[in-house]
């Protein structure tokens, strides 16, 4: 029964080719094939789920392994690996991609490479589920490569842009350079170990702990190198700068990206290999940190963005920088809980955003306005999202949220305390930023009613865009709700080590974390809504900070000049050995010895028979002499 | 009784002269008289060597009447072809001919 657990990535790829290869004239065949595949994989995943629920404890995780490649000592093996996490995880993307894609029947409804589109969208879900399902690191890296293609497919998916173009640019560019980092630490790992496979280098590393088999610090170096990874394809600080670039691609990717399949597998890449990171306290307090500074980090830059599309993806990187805290404070469940719950409604958000741009035909928040009285649908669900992501009990984003609070609160980590403030403080700025945006462009009297003509066109979205937008508003809702509690069925499924360890549920924290919430949102109600305060006059009093987050910290003009300096310097100076050392030396080189060489021989062949007869006749002299002596 | 170096030493000459005139010489009758001392140098070896071992073999002067027969059929040869040398190109120099396709 859980061998269909191969036709879950392997269909999505088949759906792939037979699009690209035989239904690329038909938009309807095309998108059919696509969404009809989906619904099957989430299908099969569901009922992975529902009978892996009733397997006992000794008959976890299932297995599949089969042989693929044998280097003398070395088995390289290809399978699949059914346990809570990879389950929360097909079940996760399917839901989510399933979504999108009918979503994208509307929102790409006019685009001429409609089919291309589908088939792209296939094979960026078949990479996140063959990553997700995989039983060794080697597996994990190839399909990791192919999410990194995917994304760079579909960020330039639009690439007659130039600024599409340059950002799909960016977005593979930047995750080479995490992906390398990756690599590096999985063939660390492979040389300690001498495995690749989950099981068995998880098995070796718990025994190694005991009997002194790979060291602490070569694991310390393995979890950070694995951890560069996950900086790059979770968009961490410092490689964090693709993804807000990566907005140029179609909504729905962003969508999707941001949702579950590229940005949740670096997360999920660390809690597959938490038992490396577990065993190195160093590896788990940069993690902490890293994510803690990126969620803060984040969140400011986020407070002064114009573009709708931008403000979500800082949104992004701030809860990604929550999730990666989470699972640096020894919070594996909530780390997985909060990608989760925020998988529903960063999907919501990015859905609703696509609906107001699908609409408006801009991304600048402050051309918008008041669009909840004409879009209602598309307001409502994009309001429950705003409540949930800024963490308004009972929405989901308060549960995992609350759940990353307890799980810092109880932890070993060094200044966890620091990590807690941080944390808190983000929580207040999430609930201005997503308000700020919500007032601006739902409820505030931006500018397009200046321009009466362009008014017909707000029109609210087909249902093939509100109906996946319903459903992950209903997610938005409910889901945290199954980690109440008294309840805690996620808890329960998903937990590292022997039994599920919950951090102990504070009301104190509850009430911290609403406080801070609404504070938030009475603040930006005050700002963008009612208009009380200027938020003019505030950017004005502290302009240099304004400048400084409008400009994102300055941080993509510094790797600018880096790679001006540094990269292309390197690369002028590797022009330069190619062109004088490698061409003009020794390819030029060798030919011009050979000619040197001729010309000096070709003087011998005089055609002088008599010349001939002196060098015959001399050689013979010469061996005779030889022969003398 | 004349030793035998004394031969040898007349012969080296010989042949020593004939290399130096097909070496040096670059008229082909020349050329040619040179191949004839040398040919002649081995014969005068060939002979001294027979009369050393007091002509118990006769395999030495067998080899010289082939040598003389055949350089003699060698020299009428080679002259033939000097004349229609020299009646295509008016010169009989061997620096000048290079090229029997002329």
């Amino acid at each position: 029964m859980f061998s269909i657990a191969w036709w879950i990535p392997l269909l999505p790829i088949l759906s792939f080719i037979t699009i690209v290869l035989f239904t690329k004239k038909s938009k309807l065949i095309s998108s059919g094939i696509s969404i009809l595949v989906m619904l099957t994989c989430f299908i099969f995943s569901i009922m992975i789920f529902i009978r892996f629920l009733s397997l006992p404890l000794s008959a976890r995780p299932i297995n599949f392994s089969v042989p693929w490649m044998i280097i003398s000592s070395l088995h390289l093996n290809i399978g699949i690996l059914i346990d809570p996490l990879s389950i929360n995880m097909i079940v996760l993307v399917t839901f989510i991609s399933l979504l999108v894609q009918i979503y994208s029947l509307g929102y790409m409804k006019n685009d001429p490479r409609f089919s291309v589109y589908f088939s792209y969208l296939s094979l960026f879900t078949a990479s996140m589920l063959g990553l997700v399902l995989s039983n060794n690191y080697l597996q994990l890296f190839i399909f990791w490569e192919l999410v990194g293609l995917c994304s760079y497919l579909l960020i330039g998916f639009w690439y007659f842009k130039p600024s599409a173009a340059t950002a799909c640019k960016k977005a593979f560019v930047v995750n080479r350079i995490g992906d390398f980092g990756f690599l590096m630490g999985i063939i660390t790992l492979g040389l300690t170990f001498h495995a690749f496979d989950f099981q068995a280098v998880h098995q070796k590393i718990a025994l190694g702990l005991n009997n002194g088999v790979g060291s602490t610090a070569a694991i310390t170096l393995i979890a950070l190198l694995l951890f560069c990874g996950a900086v790059g394809k979770s968009a961490q600080f410092p490689l964090h700068v693709w993804l807000p670039d990566a907005m140029e691609g179609p909504t729905p990717i962003s969508a999707l990206i941001h949702a579950a399949t590229m940005v949740a597998a670096g997360v999920f890449m660390i809690a597959r290999t938490y038992q490396v990171f577990s065993a190195s306290t160093v590896a788990m307090t940069t993690v902490a940190y890293v994510g803690g500074f990126t969620a803060i980090f984040a969140a400011t830059i986020a407070l002064t963005q114009d573009d709708i599309k931008r403000i979500l993806a800082y949104s992004t990187l701030s809860q990604l920088g929550y999730m990666v805290l989470a699972l640096g404070v020894g919070g594996y469940t909530a780390g997985m809980f909060h990608l989760t719950s925020h998988a529903f409604f960063k999907a919501l958000l990015f859905l609703g955003a696509g609906s107001v741009i699908h609409s408006m035909e801009t991304n600048d928040i402050w051309k918008m306005g008041g669009l909840l009285k004409k879009m209602k649908v598309t307001g409502i669900t994009f309001l429950i999202a705003a409540l949930s992501i800024s963490g308004i009990p009972p929405f989901s984003g308060f549960w995992s949220k609350d759940e990353i609070f307890d799980a810092i609160q109880s932890s070993h980590v060094q200044g966890h305390q620091i990590l807690l403030g941080i944390a808190i403080f983000t929580a207040f700025l999430t609930s201005l930023y997503m308000f700020r945006l919500f007032f601006v462009v739902f409820l505030g009297n931006g500018h397009h009613e200046e321009d009466s003509h362009e008014n017909h066109a707000i029109h609210e979205s087909p249902w093939t865009m509100l109906v996946p937008m319903i459903i992950l508003a209903f997610m938005s809702i409910f889901f945290g709700m199954i980690n109440a509690p008294h309840l805690g069925l996620y808890s329960k499924f998903i937990y590292y080590g022997s039994h599920p360890q919950k951090a102990p549920f504070s009301i104190k924290m509850v009430l911290i974390s609403s406080l801070v919430a609404t504070s938030g949102i009475i603040l930006a109600s005050l700002f963008y809504w009612q208009k009380v305060f200027s938020a003019k006059a505030v950017a004005n009093a502290i302009s240099p900070i304004y400048t400084l987050l409008k400009n994102k910290y300055y941080i993509d003009e510094f790797y600018s000049f880096l790679a001006k300096y540094f990269v292309f310097g390197l690369a002028a100076l590797c022009a330069w050995f190619d062109k004088y050392v490698v061409d003009g030396g020794m390819v030029d080189g060798s030919g011009k010895l050979i000619c040197a060489f001729g010309r000096g021989l070709r003087k011998i062949e005089t055609g002088k028979i008599q010349n001939y007869a002196l060098v015959i006749f001399g050689a013979i002299a010469v061996i005779y002499l030889i022969m003398s002596f | 009784m004349i030793p035998v170096q004394d031969f040898l030493y007349l012969a080296g000459l010989i042949f020593s002269i004939g290399v130096f005139g097909v070496l040096s010489r670059r008229n082909a009758i020349s050329v040619l008289m040179g191949i004839e001392l040398m040919l002649n140098a081995v014969n005068i070896n060939l002979l001294a060597f027979a009369k050393f071992w007091g002509w118990t073999t006769l395999n030495g002067p067998v080899f010289v009447v082939f040598i003389i027969t055949i350089a003699a059929g060698e020299a009428a040869v080679a002259l033939a072809i000097f004349i229609s040398i020299y009646r295509k190109f008016k010169d009989i120099n061997v620096d000048e001919i290079k090229y029997l396709n002329h």
